[in-house]
């Protein structure tokens, strides 16, 4: 209590000013800083720009027809006699496994990193953690591989199926691929709420399952919105896995165990072989192209949702 | 039940340690029915700790250890079969309040939803009748629908004592709930919190020891987890209380 000086005299110190130098040291961090930031859109334009540009000629031309581009199921790129270039059946494809690999992934990765946040103990939390990541560290060809393999011949033989890559077989190849990102990503913002939420829930009288529904999942719906939405970009956009367990086939499937092909595998495969510049090249370009605008789609709808979620 | 005469809440021989330091030292006390029932202390002397015990939320500190004795209306709460129901039945309002980042409308609805009531009239009346109660009503009942965490702070402490009321317990414990409330609101609340004792116990955890002395049947002063002084609030706050150091406590020259 000494240390307070009578009233009437004031104890000031003097600040050192800062220096021109420190000054302009933060200008210059906060100028790179910006434009680290801005890099992100230019990288993001560049590279649309190159793809379309290789893909743009091909639009002018009078055999290319845009609406059999998006609607018909033909794709004859190497006929002789009548070069066809319908891709709805690849977007068809791609939509078909992705949607498949979500609905088998979202509960999956959902429930585990719920058990994972909020039941497991500390030790098998370690534990579980450890193994999801080894999980997304499998390269997607070795997926690819197993899809091919070991799962093609369980599909044959637990459902008669004639072939056993097919949809059915990329759909829980890109499941088990996506489920390592949905469980982290859900981990994290299942993590990210705040402990006092789950003690005033069950100060209530709130059971943990009334707590998780009610309290913790509403809390972290953005956090887990965004891991799903990963989940889907990460599914639409593999090329590997599902070149080889999807069985490459270009129709519209009837059902899940029909083989069918995808938008990236396709370009993948015939790539190499078309001449470059040539209308087929340039039509893969656009492929690639289109498949963009899907998942800027996605990403945009994911965006609107959250905030319309966040509005209410 | 044979317990049901005169205790609602018997505790005895009470020592809590987080981890291995003991902050509460064997103490035993007991509220009666429908009392209000204060209790007084310098920080760190263990009443939030003491509350917390009542009704188990004590087992969210992972290191925490409890031994002796709480009997809830005769029947020892460690021993309970429904934890979830006797802490419906054992309200708690926090010192800090934590608004479930839900609607305000959601936020009082929930404990009673846990419960299973699901009536939408029900739920309505219920939730109007407890934000009343918490002097709150009237600044929100046009907006129950915006976020509870959107609130001001003094509200949102309202928010949780409304909250507390929401599952119509029997005892409610009250931990420094007025920290945040200006003194007119606190003065309404106060008087809600008289008529609420002809229905249920209360145990009021306060800093002001004035709000003790108006409130309290009896208030107990607690120090550095012992039981100091324990008895009728006027002669707690008398002169010549039992103890010296209540005198001092009591008269603001403690320490
Ligand atoms: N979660 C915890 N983990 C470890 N120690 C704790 C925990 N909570 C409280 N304590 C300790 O227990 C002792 C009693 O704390 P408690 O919060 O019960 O006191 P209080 O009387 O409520 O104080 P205040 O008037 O400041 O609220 C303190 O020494 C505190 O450091
Ligand atoms: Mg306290």
């Amino acid at each position: 209590m000494t240390a307070i000086p009578a009233s009437g005299e004031r104890v000031r110190t003097r600040l050192p000013g800062r220096r021109p130098l420190t000054i302009l040291g933060e200008r210059a961090l906060e100028i790179l800083i910006r434009l680290s930031g801005f890099s992100a859109i230019f990288f993001v334009l560049a590279i649309f720009f190159f793809v379309f540009r290789e893909a743009a000629p091909v639009l002018f031309t009078s055999e290319f027809d845009p609406k059999e581009f998006l609607f018909s199921t033909q794709w004859y790129p190497t006929s002789e006699r009548n070069v066809r270039y319908g891709t709805w059946a690849l977007t068809f494809g791609s939509v078909a496994v992705t949607a498949l690999a979500m609905v088998i992934a979202v509960p999956f990765g959902l429930g585990a990193a719920i058990y994972i946040s909020e039941f497991s103990g500390k030790k098998q939390k370690e534990i579980l953690k450890i193994v999801i990541e080894l999980l997304a560290a499998i390269p997607s060809v070795v997926w690819g591989f197993i899809g091919l393999t070991v799962m093609s011949k369980l599909i044959v033989t637990l459902t008669g199926a004639p072939v056993g890559v097919n949809l059915l077989n990329g759909g829980i190849i890109l499941a088990l691929m996506s489920i390592p990102i949905i469980v982290s990503i859900g981990e994290d913002a299942l993590k990210a709420v705040p402990d006092s939420y789950r003690e005033a829930a069950e100060a209530l009288g709130a059971t943990k399952l009334q707590m998780i529904r009610r309290v913790l999942l509403p809390a972290a719906r953005n956090g887990l919105l965004a891991a799903v939405l990963l989940g889907v970009g990460r599914a639409v956009g593999e090329t590997m896995a599902v070149l080889m367990a999807t069985g490459h086939a270009v129709q519209i499937p009837h059902g899940p165990l029909d083989s069918v092909r995808t938008l990236t595998a396709n370009i993948a495969a015939e790539l190499g072989e078309a001449a470059a510049g040539s209308p087929h090249y340039r039509v893969l370009f656009l492929t690639g192209v289109l498949l963009f605008c899907i998942t800027f789609a996605v990403n945009l709808t994911a965006d609107m949702a959250i905030r319309g979620l966040r509005r209410k | 039940m044979a317990a049901s005469t005169e205790k609602t809440i018997v505790v005895d021989d009470l020592r809590l340690a987080y981890s291995t330091r003991e902050v509460i030292h064997g103490i035993s006390f007991d509220v009666g029915r429908n009392e209000i029932f204060a209790i007084i202390g310098p920080a760190q002397s263990g009443k939030t700790s003491l509350l917390r015990c009542l009704n188990r939320t004590i087992d969210f500190v992972a290191d925490a250890s409890m031994t002796g004795t709480v009997l809830f209306e005769g029947e020892d709460v460690r021993r309970t079969r429904d934890v979830f129901a006797l802490r419906r039945k054992i309200g708690m309002v926090a010192p800090l309040p934590v608004g479930l980042p839900l609607s305000i409308y959601d936020n009082v609805a929930f404990a009673p939803r846990c419960a299973g009531m699901h009536d939408r009239e029900e739920l309505d009346g219920l939730v109007e009748r407890c934000l009343r109660q918490a002097a709150l009503w009237d600044e929100v009942k046009d907006r129950l629908n915006s976020l509870g965490t959107a609130l001001s702070g003094g509200q949102q402490q309202r928010l949780t004592i409304a909250r507390a009321l929401s599952h119509q317990p029997d005892v409610l414990c009250l931990d420094e709930f007025s920290i945040a409330i200006d003194p007119v609101t606190t003065m309404r609340i106060e008087d809600v919190l008289k008529e609420l004792s002809r229905e249920i116990t209360i145990v009021l955890v306060t800093n002001l020891v004035q709000q003790a002395r108006r409130l309290a049947k009896r208030t107990m002063f607690m120090w550095k987890g012992e039981i100091v002084e324990l008895g009728v609030t006027e002669v707690v706050f008398s002169d010549e209380p039992a103890d010296r150091r209540t005198y001092d406590y009591v008269h603001g020259i403690f320490g």
